[in-house]
């Protein structure tokens, strides 16, 4: 059980966060035209490794322990510095925010891939066909 | 106001907010040849005012999105045509034209039409990653 888990575990996480990573983009775009709003984004890899070593907020203190599985949502949201300021406070730059956005969706759906080959990887060996 | 759990919140609310953009716009070039026999009566060009609206707990969730928090009339001098022979003429023989911009009011079409489309987009594209993240493992 705990194998099957651990074999899935970096996909998922990775998945998970690059769908809040997605959640975060689209509401940048979303003010794209409000004043004083500050984009927001997450550092993708350091985000990925502090959930990697500490699924989850649960700790475990025995071996017999089950780790808590799946990510409760980035911790570290930060705030991106515009290339080009503008006069009403926006630091949304929709370009920036677009090039972002198409480049987490692709490798939102590597993750998706990789998750669906684990997936098939491990039904044909339970088939055994 | 409605909890905001996803990005179909985000979007949803988003385009209506540029829709709202889209409508004062259209309202302000409708207007634009209008003219009034003072300068209070004349018609004067409308501003959706934008807000952020964050979901609970946005420093987890990364959540937010756009709201209409107001439409104010731009605080603009009509301007003033001397026709006394215009059926809308005062005492002076002057007459009002609305305070409107055309080509500003073009230029804040693109613009909505444009951020829209980009809300459009992302909506679309999300949609067609969690249908495919649904179907996981077939």
């Amino acid at each position: 059980m705990d194998s099957i888990a651990s074999s899935l575990n970096v996909h998922a996480q990775a998945l998970n966060l690059r769908g809040k990573r997605n959640e975060i983009l689209a509401s940048n775009i979303a003010n794209a035209a409000t004043p004083h709003f500050k984009a927001r984004d997450i550092d993708f890899n350091t985000e990925l490794s502090k959930h990697l070593e500490n699924s989850g907020p649960l700790n475990t203190n025995d071996a017999r322990h089950i780790p808590q599985m799946g990510v409760t949502g980035p911790t570290n949201l930060k705030y991106r510095v515009p290339t080009e300021p503008s006069l009403d406070g926006n630091t949304v730059e929709l370009a920036v925010e677009q090039m972002q956005f198409s480049e987490n969706v692709i490798r939102y759906q590597a993750s998706l891939n990789f998750l669906n080959r684990r997936i098939s990887g491990l039904e044909s060996a339970i088939k055994g066909e | 106001m409605d909890k905001m759990n996803s990005i179909f919140d985000v979007a949803a609310r988003a385009m209506s907010s540029q829709m709202t953009r889209l409508n004062t716009v259209a309202s302000n070039l409708a207007n634009a040849n209008s003219v009034g026999s003072t300068p209070e009566e004349t018609f004067k060009a409308l501003r959706p005012v934008f807000a952020t609206q964050y979901a609970e707990k946005v420093n987890k969730s990364g959540l937010s999105t756009v709201d209409v928090e107001s439409i104010v009339a731009l605080d603009r001098e009509p301007g003033k045509v001397f026709a006394p022979e215009h059926p809308k003429a005062n005492e002076q023989g002057y007459i009002f034209r609305a305070a409107v911009d055309t080509d500003e009011e073009m230029v804040e079409m693109l613009e909505a039409s444009r951020q829209y489309q980009n809300n459009l987009e992302v909506l679309s594209t999300l949609r067609s990653l969690m249908m495919r993240t649904v179907n996981m493992g077939r």
